[in-house]
């Protein structure tokens, strides 16, 4: 079912003011061209409508809208926590596709607006653990990777899922220095990836995703640290093989590629045993799985979570 | 003359005080320490450590290159300054990252190379800032001077301990590296 989107005034408080001011500049210009364009792409801020809530959602309290939206980890917009908020205005979001191939019976390149199309947005709100031992909770919308998966229908040697970030140094300046190996590219075990707790996320606090989040479309993996939850996707492959992961590929002996959080091994540089959950002055005990091991923890059954982090 | 060094010496020790004062405005007026202010403490009261750190070293080169007098005359003053803010950086991360848990941060500094690295280049400085009077310069004699190279190792440990902390963007770290290799190697050239 389409969710229909409503179009509603941001509240500009919570905007940081330059990205306002930019919007404000981008949408003078655009607003001379708007007849020229369909609806659809006129770049509107959107707020989605009612959004079913989820039993896999927490109820703990979410960190607020300016916490969310002005600490980030992601290098391609600036490698400062701030830098993407600052850089975020750079990155266009529309129009989008996502090329979908590999070991898939239906390969294609899609318009995001189909591919999006058949699904139910819903509010995932979640715990997210960052391997540099902070945490916060964010209240996504999304809807599960899983039910994107099976449209595509993977084929018997489809065994993980690959994902790549947009690779653009004039749209993501943080490209132009090779801090990682570009573009970013991450992956999943396929049961990972059906998982019902895995989501594509589009939104948060029920609006589009703003570009430091990884706009408009990114990875929510709640179990595993946050470097595997991939932003700005623009391909997604089905692949025989276990596909290569960026902070892997930097840093082997401090990045796996399962990423699981995981207290009883540590970081080589640092404890992963607690964590700042931002907005708390006392640290907490990081839990296993990120709490979700009562949901995922089979999916590892047998393996030695030490040697596979 | 005299007069007018009174007057720079006050005038530098303001001017060191000024990161600290920027640092309480943000904190008390302006909340302009970011979603993680623990971390925003901490980094910062580090970084003017270190910048203070290599100001104090690069007195001597300064007299060896231009001649000037003054800048070693303020090199007590800039290296307890040094000290003065990586103690207030200790003090945050046992305090308010760590809160007191002796056991974490006994296994910080075992287990983790930037931890170690940052807490032998605070003994260090605490070993120089205790001896900096004149009683300890003359209770030492020549043997001060020797002590007070460890300044030497006590810097470079704490350029390594920022290099460490980085998970992949090198540049700043480098930088501080860079000029401290340069102040170092300034003065093995004038021997």
């Amino acid at each position: 079912m389409h969710r229909r989107l409503t179009h509603a005034i941001r509240p500009s408080e919570i905007t940081p003011e330059t990205l306002y001011r930019e919007r404000r500049r981008f949408l003078g210009i655009a607003a001379a061209g708007a007849l020229l364009l369909p609806p659809a792409l006129q770049a509107t801020p959107r707020r989605f409508g009612p959004l079913p809530r989820s039993p896999f959602s927490t109820g703990e309290p979410v960190n607020s809208y300016k916490d969310i939206t002005s600490y980030n980890n992601f290098y391609e917009l600036g490698t400062g926590k701030d830098d993407p908020a600052r850089n975020a205005g750079r990155l266009k979001t529309a129009p989008w596709s996502v090329a979908i191939d590999g070991e898939v019976e239906r390969p294609g390149s899609y318009a995001l607006e189909d591919l999006l199309k058949p699904h139910t947005l819903e509010e995932r709100i979640y715990r997210l653990r960052c391997v540099e031992a902070w945490s916060m909770v964010i209240p996504w919308v999304g809807f599960p990777l899983g039910d994107l998966l099976k449209r595509f229908q993977p084929t018997s040697r489809a065994k993980y899922v690959a994902f790549t970030t947009l690779h653009d140094p004039e749209q993501l300046p943080g490209q132009r220095r090779a801090v990682l190996e570009w573009p970013y590219v991450e992956g999943l075990r396929m049961d990972e990836a059906m998982h019902p707790l895995t989501i594509l996320a589009v939104g948060l606090y029920g609006e589009v995703l703003p570009g430091q989040n990884g706009a408009p479309l990114r990875l929510v993996v709640p179990w595993k640290y946050g470097f595997k939850s991939i932003k700005s996707i623009v391909r997604i492959s089905l692949t025989e093989q276990m596909p290569p992961t960026a902070w892997n590929r930097a840093a082997p002996q401090e990045y796996g590629f399962y990423a699981n959080v995981n207290p009883a091994v540590d970081h080589p540089r640092w404890s992963q045993k607690r964590e700042r959950r931002l907005g708390e002055l006392r640290k907490r005990e990081t839990l296993p799985f990120n709490g979700y091991g009562e949901q995922v923890a089979a999916l590892y059954s047998g393996m030695d979570l030490t040697r596979w982090y | 003359m005299v007069l007018s060094e009174r007057w720079l010496k006050r005038g530098v020790f303001l001017l060191c005080l000024a990161p600290l004062g920027w640092l309480l405005a943000q904190a008390l007026l302006y909340d302009g320490l970011g979603a993680n202010p623990i971390e925003t403490i901490i980094r910062f009261l580090g970084d003017w450590a270190l910048r203070l750190l290599l100001l104090t070293l690069a007195a001597t080169p300064l007299r060896l290159l231009t001649g000037w007098g003054w800048p070693v005359r303020l090199r007590r003053l800039l290296g307890l300054f040094a000290f003065f803010y990586a103690v207030l950086h200790l003090l945050a991360y046992t305090v308010l990252d760590q809160f007191f848990a002796w056991a974490a941060i006994w296994e910080d500094i075992v287990e983790r190379p930037f931890i170690t690295t940052g807490m032998l280049a605070w003994l260090l400085l605490l070993a120089l800032a205790v001896t900096s009077n004149q009683a300890s310069q003359r209770r030492l004699g020549r043997n001060w001077k020797r002590l007070h190279r460890l300044i030497y190792p006590a810097a470079i440990l704490a350029a390594v301990h920022f290099t460490l902390m980085v998970k992949a963007d090198l540049r700043e770290p480098l930088i501080y590296g860079a000029i401290l290799t340069v102040l170092l190697g300034l003065r093995l050239i004038r021997r």
